[in-house]
């Protein structure tokens, strides 16, 4: 395309934007009112699926879950349907065989334990663990606790930590720390709560719910050394697999049994699980994206309406271009820039009214609202916004292209032949 | 005697005076179930400076020819030479460039572009073919001046009468210096006293060269045409150059509806 066509072009299109205000207005506001649809089912998504990952993170990330089994398989000499019962002792075992893990700890729970202050009594479940437990799987203290430490593991120290909702239903409003709770008659020191999060993953219960005291301790209260799960670490997902490997290596040797016995060696890998959260995340936007994206169709196929009324009104006066001696480009651009326009303008707005109810919205508090806490708070990315604007202009070309055919196939004598 | 040369009847002049050639032009409108053949076999030049009237009754074909002459149509069979080019197998935008250079168009109901102001309607065909802006407006200006309306070209059509506005679509039609001005039934839409300063402006231009070829059922417009072609089913059934226009207006008159 020549400079003298874009400039008979722009000339002509100058030309012919003074159209029927109502009908362009009306255009306009679908254009607009698809726009703010796209972005807000976009934004929303774009807020659940943050949230959801928040909510996954809540409980560690990059984590192996490990449950004790029996073997399905036979095992130099040795039958099948042994139990594998690995002890409080393993861990450092299995710390030494596993040097692709950021770490490893285990945990011994009792169930239904009585806990006792003054009054109150709950039954609850009491946990012993690794102190590596705390950062692993984001039990972070309140202001003015701790969580259990290196010397409370080594001297058995009569100290627990409580998840929020635990401390809550003891305690009520008052500050658990430095207060003594008896664990099944035994006094216990509390030294910290955990920090109100959001988990979505759980396998003993919402960590809300914790009370946590030194794997030592709990041996020494409970009689107990058999782990009922171990918990691994990897510093990143694609180190997983060899983590495994090492682990189911390192037990297998140690209890003999199959490595590849998968009823033993079977794990929670919560990096997996991510992958497919991220995956079936994307496949909700993009679901959500395909539904705002023909809601803004229906726009688009106001724009194309409008311009297919243009072009009928406008039969003649086309003809009489044609005859002129325009040429089919310099009809058909025109209505291809003022469908782009109408788009573009509708577009326009719509973002903008997007953008000030996403920000409405993020005034609101999260704290306590149930609705925002799953949904998270609607976020307007730069892809987001990118991914509708292109999409705004595909719809834009064609409502200008395909009326802007029947323009070009206009014949100028038939045009002309007739009053 | 050279300059007797008009009143002779069929006689081809040099081709290098030629302005139009048809030969055994065909054209047959095909509406899917039948075919219409308007023109069935047309043989006619025109020369430089002719003022050319075609007469005959309706869907005689006089349209269609029009349409054929000013390239908005193209010929189902026949070779015709405009300016002594080819015009068969242009494409459409070709075809455009030759209409804007080549030809001025006059129309009954004037098909003004009712947005746009008198001096923007005459630079419509001016933008087409390439001619800067200041250029334009100044030819503009002057196309308008000389069909008296220079003091209306900022005027839209809805505020012009009727001649005025044929007015207007004639310094549109000229602006580009074409080689041919075809009008349809240029007078056709007015009143008389309207119709007879159209006529009055197509003399003038005709007097100062310009070529001419009207379509028309007005007898006076006949009367003042040099050479009366008169067409009836499609074919050529008369053609007669006349320096007495009464002659050829006694033959347009009994066809005229």
């Amino acid at each position: 395309m020549g400079a003298m066509d874009i400039s008979v072009i722009t000339q002509l299109f100058a030309k012919a934007s003074s159209l029927q205000r109502k009908r362009a207005v009306l255009t306009v506001a679908a254009i607009a009112w698809g726009t703010v649809a796209i972005l807000m089912l976009l934004s929303f998504g774009q807020g659940l699926r943050d949230q959801l990952v928040r909510g996954k993170h809540g409980m560690g990330e990059n984590l192996a879950v490990w449950w004790p089994g029996e073997t399905t398989k036979v095992w130099e000499g040795l039958p099948q349907g042994r139990a594998i019962r690995p002890r409080m002792d393993d861990i450092n075992y299995l710390r030494g065989r596993m040097p692709t893990a950021s770490n490893v700890v285990g945990e011994i729970t009792s169930w239904q334990t009585t806990l006792t202050w003054g009054t109150t009594t709950v039954s609850n479940r009491v946990t012993g663990v690794n102190w590596e437990f705390g950062e692993m799987r984001y039990h972070w203290p309140r202001a003015g606790g701790r969580f259990i430490n290196t010397r409370d593991e080594a001297e058995k120290r009569r100290v627990i930590f409580l998840g929020n909702e635990l401390a809550e239903d003891i305690f009520g409003d008052l500050e658990p720390v430095g207060e003594t709770l008896l664990v099944n008659q035994a006094p216990y020191l509390v030294i910290g709560v955990m920090q109100r999060k959001i988990q979505m993953g759980t396998y003993k219960g919402p960590d809300e719910g914790n009370a946590v005291i030194p794997i030592t301790t709990f041996a020494s209260q409970f009689g107990r050394q058999q782990l009922s799960n171990i918990v691994y670490k990897v510093s990143r997902p694609e180190d997983m697999p060899q983590a495994q490997r090492e682990f189911n290596e390192g037990l297998a040797a140690k209890f003999r049994f199959d490595p590849t016995d998968e009823a033993v060696t079977g794990v929670w890998d919560t990096a997996r699980g991510a992958e497919i959260m991220d995956q079936s995340m994307l496949g909700m936007q993009i679901f959500l994206g395909i539904i705002g994206a023909l809601t803004l169709l229906i726009g688009g196929i106001g724009v194309a309406n409008i311009m297919y009324a243009v072009v009928k009104e406008k039969t003649r006066e086309i003809g009489v271009q044609m005859a002129l001696g325009a040429h089919r480009s310099w009809i058909t651009w025109p209505f291809v820039l003022q469908g782009v326009a109408y788009t573009l303008l509708g577009g326009v707005f719509g973002m903008v009214i997007a953008l000030v109810l996403v920000s409405l919205i993020a005034l609101v508090p999260v704290e306590g609202n149930q609705a925002l806490e799953f949904l998270g708070k609607p976020t307007l990315s730069w892809h987001i916004a990118a991914a509708t604007a292109l999409i705004l202009g595909g719809v834009g070309v064609a409502a200008g292209y395909f009326p802007a055919r029947r323009a070009a196939s206009i014949d100028p004598a038939e045009t002309l032949r007739y009053e | 005697m050279n300059w007797a040369l008009p009143k002779r009847r069929a006689a081809a002049p040099p081709s290098n005076g030629h302005i139009i050639q048809m030969r055994a032009i065909r054209k047959v409108y095909d509406t899917g179930k039948i075919q219409v053949e308007a023109l069935r076999g047309i043989d006619f030049e025109v020369c430089r400076g002719e003022f050319v009237a075609v007469v005959g009754p309706s869907g005689s074909g006089k349209s269609t020819l029009l349409n054929l002459l000013g390239c908005l149509d193209t010929p189902s069979g026949g070779d015709y030479l405009l300016g002594g080019e080819p015009v068969a197998g242009l494409d459409k935008d070709r075809l455009a460039d030759v209409r804007n250079r080549r030809v001025g168009f006059v129309f009954q109901n004037f098909n003004l572009l009712p947005q746009l102001t008198a001096l923007e309607n005459v630079e419509m065909p001016m933008l087409f073919g390439g001619i800067g802006r200041k250029e334009r407006r100044r030819r503009a200006v002057e196309g308008l001046e000389k069909v008296g309306l220079g003091d209306r070209i900022d005027h839209r059509p809805t505020e012009l009468s009727g001649g005025q506005m044929q007015r207007v679509a004639i310094a549109r039609a000229l602006a580009m210096e074409p080689d041919i001005l075809l009008a349809d039934e240029p007078t056709g839409n007015l009143d008389t006293s309207s119709g007879t300063d159209v006529l009055s402006l197509l003399e003038e231009l005709w007097n100062q060269g310009s070529t001419l070829i009207v379509v028309t059922h007005d007898t006076a417009m006949a009367r003042r045409a040099n050479r009366v072609i008169e067409i009836r089913d499609g074919l050529v059934v008369d053609d007669q150059r006349t320096s007495t226009a009464r002659d050829s207006a006694a033959s347009s008159d009994g066809t005229a509806n």
